[in-house]
């Protein structure tokens, strides 16, 4: 549904209450061949890297460093090195702890302030939805130099905390825009109703709004987290030590095993394990964050 | 969060709707509070602050003694020549990045909006580098270019080609190159999905009437597709440029910043963490942060008539 505002909004044909039907792709059966060379192309980019990634993870020695197009001797020896690795370990345990606070802390915030955004009479609507669209912008690094300076002074340097706080400045907007376009496509007759029968619009929000937004909390929450988990330059620099550092940072500080090891191919195993999940996520959830992505992408 | 009740047929009446109206505002105000308060303070709260910083030189050795030197700390980086020349890399990288995400992007959303055998699989796979983590896709191009064990590196020398026997991560134009790669393999999919909704709601008609009037396939995609896409083209761009200006996980992986591939955002960190001078990276920092907001204001004001409007629908 969603997607479809988004769509018409981006075309910038939006008529209030008409929606436009689905419309069937054209030019079925009449495909020029050089299509299928495209497509074939797309396919081989988007794709390849994924294969060599996973190929040099799982190579080691000299079937690693002559770059084998299929590993000769295929190895779990990198796998078994990164999981036997305990900063590794730990960083995995913070992603999680990180992501999952942020992004659950994020939603409760973002879907109060999106209800009055896309549904209450409020003052200056325009100029809170620029305040929130600006703050997408900001470069990290602006928000990281101080607080780097600000959190060594009160004891929130190199802590998880320290990380969940500045990340939710970044995730709010995010969620707060994807949300609030979700609000947008319940029908008002529905609240209309509740106020009939004597609901405030609190209640409305709670009762009727909420539960039929799930889909679209469940969107939000998978382009939060994925954003969240994702994010590098605040947890480099507000981080020094395995205890505080999620897995991008470790991966990025990742050296091999042994000192006579090429690095890469236990790096390639650390970032094969991290991936598969999301990757996942991708594969389930495709429809969702599609109209996600779409329509916080066209209001945002 | 608890609010008084508002009286039944809030629709139906007139009378009273101020009182109404107010109550309404006021719960508004409340439930959007907390994220404008959050935000204040984590975001500008902060950039405040930077600002004071970089007016001040911090003691490298003695924690906690600092002096006041006014602009001194942007009169040094604006004459120096590592601000500039992280500038100039900053936007190349950019200009790079965002063109070829555009230019593939739109490709893609007409691949996906043509009906064949195989697009919803099509559709997965495009979206597939989506998932990675920055870091990743940085490690994943990594392996791709690393001489000897690298696809590309052992594809090029196996067939003679040039760029085989490379360093591409020594040399500055094969480590740009390698950045902008490992940004334009996770970030097209963006562009591609923004743009297909675009492209979706161009009614069937519109094509049927360039038919009819003669047009070729091109000439109804450069006449009639384009322009009409252009709200969505520039959309996607607005957005990737905001993140390219801004990029620093890919040199920092790939290169650290050798080579001459320094971002903005990276030059400030190093001079922040590396260095230890607060005073110079927060200057830096606040200078990349004044960029960034320039850029984006410029975009908006020639090339976002159509964000306007979806602004002011929005009241």
């Amino acid at each position: 549904m969603s997607t479809l505002t988004a769509q018409r909004t981006a075309a910038g044909t939006a008529t209030p209450g008409a929606r436009t039907p689905k419309r069937r792709p054209r030019g079925r059966a009449e495909l020029h061949p050089m299509v299928w060379v495209f497509v074939i192309a797309v396919m081989g980019f988007s794709l390849i890297p994924f294969y060599w990634l996973v190929n040099t993870s799982l190579k080691k020695g000299v079937s690693l460093s002559q770059g084998e197009l299929f590993p000769s001797q295929p190895t779990f020896e990198n796998y078994v090195a990164v999981f036997q690795n305990a900063e590794f370990l730990l960083a995995l345990r913070n992603s999680v702890i990180i992501a999952v606070v942020t992004t659950t802390v994020a939603l409760v915030f973002a879907s109060f302030a999106a209800y009055a955004l896309a549904r209450l009479k409020m003052r200056r609507k325009a100029l809170i939805l620029t305040l929130i669209l600006s703050v997408t912008t900001f470069p990290a690094i602006a928000i990281a130099a101080p607080l780097f300076s600000i959190w060594r002074e009160i004891g929130l340097y190199d802590t998880l905390l320290g990380l969940i706080i500045p990340k939710l400045t970044f995730a709010l907007p995010l969620a707060i825009y994807t949300l609030t376009s979700f609000f947008r496509e319940i029908p008002r007759e529905l609240e209309e109703s509740a106020y009939m029968d004597g609901a405030t619009p609190f209640t409305a929000f709670r009762k009727v709004i909420l539960p039929l937004a799930v889909p679209g909390l469940a969107t939000t929450a998978i382009l939060v987290f994925i954003s969240v988990w994702n994010e590098f330059l605040l947890a480099v620099t507000l981080t020094t030590s395995p205890e505080a550092r999620p897995v991008p940072v470790a991966i990025a500080f990742f050296s091999g095993t042994s000192e006579f090891d090429q690095p890469l191919g236990t790096i390639s195993a650390a970032s094969v394990i991290i991936t598969v999940p999301l990757v996942v996520l991708v594969l389930l959830c495709q429809k969702r964050i599609v109209s996600g992505m779409t329509a916080g992408a066209v209001k945002g | 969060m608890a609010t008084k009740s508002l009286s039944p047929g809030r629709w139906g009446s007139s009378s009273g709707m101020n009182g109404r109206d107010r109550e309404e505002r006021r719960l508004a105000f409340r439930m959007t509070a907390p994220s404008l308060v959050l935000m204040a303070l984590v975001a500008a709260v902060p950039i405040g602050y930077a600002l004071w910083l970089s007016l001040n030189q911090y003691s490298v050795r003695t924690a906690g003694l600092s002096r006041f030197v006014g602009l001194d700390n942007y009169v040094a980086a604006l004459s120096g020549p590592h601000w500039w020349a992280a500038f100039g890399q900053t936007f190349l990288f950019a200009g790079l990045s965002v063109s070829l995400e555009l230019v593939l992007g739109t490709a893609m959303a007409l691949l996906l909006n043509l009906a064949f055998k195989g697009r919803a699989l099509l559709r997965t796979v495009v979206l597939l580098p989506y998932a990675v983590v920055t870091v990743v896709s940085a490690i994943t191009w990594e392996t791709m270019f690393q001489p000897n064990l690298g696809l590309v590196t052992n594809v090029l020398s196996t067939l003679g080609l040039p760029g085989g026997d490379v360093i591409w991560l020594g040399e500055h134009g094969y480590a740009m190159a390698v950045i902008v790669l490992a940004d334009v393999w996770k970030t097209t999919p963006f562009a591609a999905l923004i743009i297909l909704a675009g492209l979706q709601v161009i009614p069937a008609e519109t094509y049927e009437a360039a038919e009819l009037d003669g047009a070729s396939k091109w000439q109804a995609f450069v006449h009639v597709t384009l322009p009409l896409l252009r709200p969505a083209i520039v959309l996607a761009a607005i957005f990737r440029t905001m993140d390219a200006l801004r990029v620093f996980d890919l040199p920092f992986v790939l290169t650290r910043g050798a080579n001459g591939t320094e971002s903005m955002s990276m030059l400030a960190y190093t001079q922040l963490r590396e260095n230890r001078l607060v005073g110079e990276g927060s200057a830096l920092s606040i200078l990349t942060f004044l960029t960034v907001m320039v850029v984006s204001v410029v975009y908006i004001r020639f090339a976002g008539g159509n964000i306007r409007e979806v602004a002011k629908e929005e009241q």
